[in-house]
């Protein structure tokens, strides 16, 4: 028999890797480990969406998750190719040098 | 309670490679150390009896997101250290924001009356067959539009990725 975890578990640890994936954003100046700590902030929140749709046994917490999949995915395929395409021009990924979009 | 091991196990496993993929140097370490963070959180869908979620998620992260992060790192060739260092400045200071944020969340969540939920091991609910009854009768139609959100980013990323220096 299984026995269930308290759902608190679930939310500190959500909670603990989404501000891991903030701190990264912050620290971080490779703009490719940025895209990858957004990454990791969307499966926070995906584990919080299917803790709550687990405990209140509920599958349409579920079917959100899906959906953010999806655009996970559809966001990483435009974010890497407008990379690529930074890479081609200017050689670098580093965001400290993508400065002409800031005043 | 061997649950409750495993959870942990999870958790710390998660935790720890997800500080890895913030603190390595190398890129190719960042990735692979996603890979090992999204596998530790597909075990945790499969603890909160999600298997659906679980092998969706493990097809979709680990074996296509990651697999294009991995192409894109070799062929940008960025899989040496070669990110010059903020000061040491920026770095406590991100540190500090985000533990601050970390302990706001935590305090707004103590105070959070969680409703008195069945145990996750006998709800059904992440069953192939209940997922998939709600997806396609509630929410067939954003389903269906989320094809044509992926073939705005498929034309999108092809576009943007076409060889042109300017």
């Amino acid at each position: 028999m299984i026995q269930a975890n308290p759902q608190n578990w679930y939310l500190v640890l959500s909670t603990i890797l989404f501000s891991i994936g903030v701190m990264g954003v912050l620290m971080r100046r490779n703009a490719l480990i940025i895209l990858m700590c957004i990454e990791l902030m969307l499966n926070s929140v995906n584990l919080l969406l299917v803790s709550f749709s687990a405990y209140a046994g509920n599958s349409e917490g579920q079917v959100f998750v899906f959906f953010i999949m999806v655009v996970a995915a559809a966001e990483v395929a435009v974010g890497l190719a407008l990379l690529v395409s930074i890479y081609r021009n200017l050689a670098t990924t580093d965001i400290d040098v993508l400065s002409k979009l800031k005043w | 309670m061997s649950s409750q091991l495993i959870f942990f196990i999870l958790a710390a496993l998660s935790i720890m490679s997800a500080l890895f993929v913030v603190f390595s140097k190398n890129p190719i370490y960042s990735v692979i150390w996603l890979i090992v963070c999204f596998f530790s959180i597909a075990g945790h869908y499969i603890m909160l009896n999600a298997q659906f979620l679980a092998i969706v998620h493990i097809i979709v992260y680990a074996g296509a997101i990651m697999v294009l992060m991995l192409f894109t790192v070799m062929l940008l060739n960025l899989n040496k250290a070669t990110e010059p260092h903020k000061p040491m400045l920026y770095k406590l200071a991100a540190m500090i924001s985000g533990g601050l944020m970390l302990l706001v969340l935590l305090a707004s969540m103590r105070s959070t009356a969680l409703g008195a939920y069945a145990s996750p091991a006998y709800t059904e609910s992440g069953y192939v067959q209940n997922v998939g009854m709600v997806l396609f009768t509630e929410f067939l139609l954003p389903f269906e539009m989320t094809s044509v959100l992926f073939i705005a980013a498929m034309i999108g990323a092809v576009v943007l990725a076409k060889k042109e220096v300017h």
